[in-house]
């Protein structure tokens, strides 16, 4: 969290030496909250005292960065607890569970099938992040060999769940070249762990019983020179994960408190009673940083990726969908053609009552830089110039042949100059608002 | 290190609402629904209360539905023909209350009328001994014609009548008040015309304790987002002590949900989607588990599963003890 000029003037020696060349500190700590000076241009700083402002500068949740062969992770940076504060930026990572137990050849395809998912979702490709290689067989060997497997069937990025130091080092053995998350240091093992995760430069999971044991641990490994950990706070089922992963999402964001700053790892398939895509949801909404799943399931799969898309999509900026045309009910060239903007809830309203009344249909979607129907309008960002410019683009002479085109009943102003812009064709004023699209194409429209 | 867990102080409350009379009280339920009252975010135990669960509603029509997936319509089969037995079936499932709609016309096509939509609620009423809602087709003329009847067939039961809007409220309110019965409000994902609707119905003089507001919401991947912080910002202020925002919030993921191509069309469809039944169960599911977390105090449902399921981890959620 970001010190205020008067709080950082506090932390200064308020000698007002000029040395900074700024003629009082108070001028100098209004320059550094605005980020145009560098604390170091203070030569009478106390250690203290910027050992607190350095702290106070860095994000209150480390960015945790994963790499495999191809394909990134990014997760942390979270400056807010609800979305509408700012946003959500950085998805947590879905992780499909794996394990050196399982036959080689079954767990390859698997490998392969979940590698491949993807799934379009208003022009967003959605995929799951990585996999979660846990060493149970006890066997480095083994492991490594299973790890390798999995490297040869997906290119994206791991988290190596090993429990002995022996076992990750073979791991990591594995895994050259990317940058897995390496699962994990606890009470017991955690300084052979820490000199693995730094040697092999990986970020490391803590895991802790409890927030006190937690706390103390990350200490430790900061002392020992890690900066890029997780924390696995071992937080069970629906309530419990939620109480901790809100308690360190508060610490970090309201309280700053640096000890618990990272990304929370969390197994929603591994806990009692809880039914997994509803526990990996409120991981979604609720905190989670890394969310490893046990089972891949495409109808499962796809409305978890849809869920961690809204909650992240960014409240200031609204999902647009791909201008185009779109088909709805397989249309042929006598279908009805509605136009509307490509504000996703806009398209979603139409295509959806268009889709529901049982109609085949064109959209054509144009660009309005994802306003709604009227606030484009107001803004001249949906008027007859850009609707005949898509409707050209987009070729909506070829698919249809009976040239009409169905304004929404909110613009009906524009319908004169379309028909302008558009020589040939006839305009038509549709109702103002979705639901009656059915019944008035039922009035109006004679397939 | 001892970790302090950090507390928020909120002053505000949400109101309690009771839907439903029994005998005691000049109705006829056998178990009355209480809902509201909470002192923090949803399921915060450590720093306030929640005296009440999220209830669960199943919607049920005035007769057999024409467009419903058929996935929901191979689920509750017979029950379908006749709303007592439906309601008697969601009762069965589990369901806290339910939620009735009335449709535009019967079964033969003809303009649903004041007589019939009497019958039908008098069946209900008879067929479940829990506390009714009742909402009418959706266009204000009919909805004002139908729901007028409803209340005064049902006085004295205290239904949740809706649905009252920006542009048609006036004559639910007045025959909630004159049957006393309770209203839905209902508006547009907007904090602040949520506030101002539930400050008109109650100058006409409805109790706050009698206003239930639905702040509406979309369908994963349909809008959920919106809903979902709309709810959020009205639950922070009701909690930060704005009274108007402190009504129990309802929300609908059932008819959200199951409009969607997702839950609605099993052909034609990309691969990558997934096995339909499970695709349709997890899509409501999903939609109803999110507004829990984010506040809901009613979520009406229609699939049975996904009633089991969202209250399974409601009780996860209420276990204090564990």
């Amino acid at each position: 969290m970001a010190l205020s000029g008067l709080e950082i003037y506090k932390l200064l020696p308020q000698t007002n030496c000029k040395d900074c060349d700024f003629p009082t500190c108070l001028a100098f700590a209004m320059k550094l909250a605005a980020k145009q000076v560098e604390l170091k241009d203070c030569p009478h700083i106390s250690d203290e005292a910027a050992e607190k402002l350095e702290s106070a500068s860095a994000p209150p949740i480390r960015l945790i960065k994963l790499h495999g062969e191809d394909g990134t992770v990014e997760v942390g940076n979270e400056t807010v607890l609800y979305r509408h504060e700012k946003t959500f930026f950085h998805k947590p990572g879905l992780f499909l569970h794996v394990r050196d137990d399982e036959d080689l050849e079954a767990l390859k395809a698997k490998v392969a099938e979940a590698d491949a998912f993807s799934v379009d979702y208003v022009g967003i490709d959605l995929y799951l992040d990585g996999f979660a290689v846990e060493a149970v067989s006890g066997n480095a060997e083994n492991f490594k060999k299973t790890v390798a497997a999995v490297i040869a069937g997906s290119k994206k990025p791991l988290i190596l769940i090993a429990p002995e130091p022996d076992l990750a080092k073979a791991g990591l053995e594995a895994t050259e070249g990317s940058r897995p998350l390496l699962y994990a240091a606890n009470a017991e093992n955690w300084e052979a762990m820490a000199d693995i995760a730094k040697n092999a430069d990986v970020p490391l999971v803590v895991h802790a019983e409890n927030l006190d044991d937690m706390a103390d641990l990350t200490k430790k490994l900061q002392d020992k020179g890690l900066e890029d950990l997780v924390l696995d706070p071992a937080a069970g089922g629906y309530l419990q994960s939620l109480h901790t992963f809100t308690t360190l999402r508060r610490l970090a964001v309201k309280s700053n408190f640096r000890p618990l700053g990272f990304p929370i790892i969390s197994f929603p398939g591994a806990q009692d009673g809880a039914d997994e895509s509803l526990l990996t949801a409120q991981h979604i909404a609720k905190y989670g940083g890394f969310i490893v799943i046990e089972n891949f399931e495409p109808a499962i799969l796809y409305p978890l990726l849809v869920l961690r898309q809204n909650i992240y999509t960014d409240p200031q900026k609204p999902i647009q969908v791909k201008p185009g045309i779109y088909e709805i009910n397989n249309p042929t060239d006598e279908s009805p053609l509605l136009v509307t903007t490509n504000f996703s809830i806009t398209y979603f309203a139409i295509a959806n009552e268009v889709e529901s009344a049982g109609w085949p249909g064109w959209l054509l979607v144009t660009d309005a830089e994802g306003m709604s129907v009227l606030t484009a309008w107001a803004a001249g960002k949906f008027d007859a110039e850009r609707i005949a410019k898509d409707a050209k683009l987009f070729g909506a002479g070829e698919k249809v042949k009976h040239k009409k085109i169905i304004l929404p009943g909110h613009v009906s102003v524009l319908s004169g100059e379309l028909e302008e812009e558009l020589p040939g064709w006839e305009v038509m004023v549709g109702p103002r608002e979705a639901v009656d699209i059915g019944s008035y194409l039922k009035t109006v429209w004679q397939a | 290190m001892t970790v302090e867990i950090p507390k928020e102080k909120w002053s505000g409350q949400v109101r309690e609402v009771t839907i439903g009379a029994t005998a005691e009280d000049g109705g006829t339920r056998t178990q009355t629904l209480t809902i509201g009252g909470e002192t923090t975010l949803p399921f915060l135990h450590f720093e306030g209360n929640i005296p009440h669960r999220p209830a669960l509603a199943i919607e049920i029509r005035d007769r057999k539905p024409d467009d419903w997936s058929p996935i929901l319509m191979e689920t509750w089969g017979e029950a379908m023909e006749s709303p007592a037995a439906w309601a008697k079936a969601a009762e069965e499932a589990g369901a806290d209350l339910i939620y009735l709609v009335l449709s535009l016309t019967t079964a033969d096509g003809e303009e649903n009328t004041p007589e019939n939509v009497r019958r039908v609620v008098r069946e209900v009423l008879d067929a479940t001994g829990l506390p009714l809602a009742v909402a009418g087709p959706g266009q204000a003329d009919i909805d004002n014609e139908l729901i007028v009847p409803v209340a005064e067939e049902a006085e004295g039961e205290r239904i949740l009548l809706g649905i009252c809007e920006e542009g048609n409220y006036r004559t639910i309110v007045a025959a909630a008040l004159a049957n006393n019965h309770l209203v839905q409000s209902k508006t547009p994902m907007d904090v602040n015309l949520s506030k101002q609707l539930v400050i008109l119905i109650s100058d006409m003089g409805i109790p706050l304790e009698r206003i239930v507001m639905d702040p509406t919401t979309g369908a994963l991947g349909y809008g959920i987002e919106y809903g979902y912080s709309v709810m959020e910002r009205l639950r922070l202020a009701a909690l930060q002590g704005d009274s108007m925002t402190q009504q129990p919030m309802l929300v609908n993921p059932g008819a959200e949900a199951w409009k969607v191509k997702e839950s609605k069309v099993g052909e034609g469809v990309p691969e990558s989607w997934g096995d339909w039944q499970n695709r349709a169960l997890e899509w409501e599911a999903l939609t109803a588990s999110s507004l829990v977390q984010s506040g809901a105090d009613i979520l009406i449902l229609r699939h049975p599963e996904t009633l089991k399921r969202v209250k399974a981890m409601i009780d996860a959620l209420l276990a204090t003890a564990a």
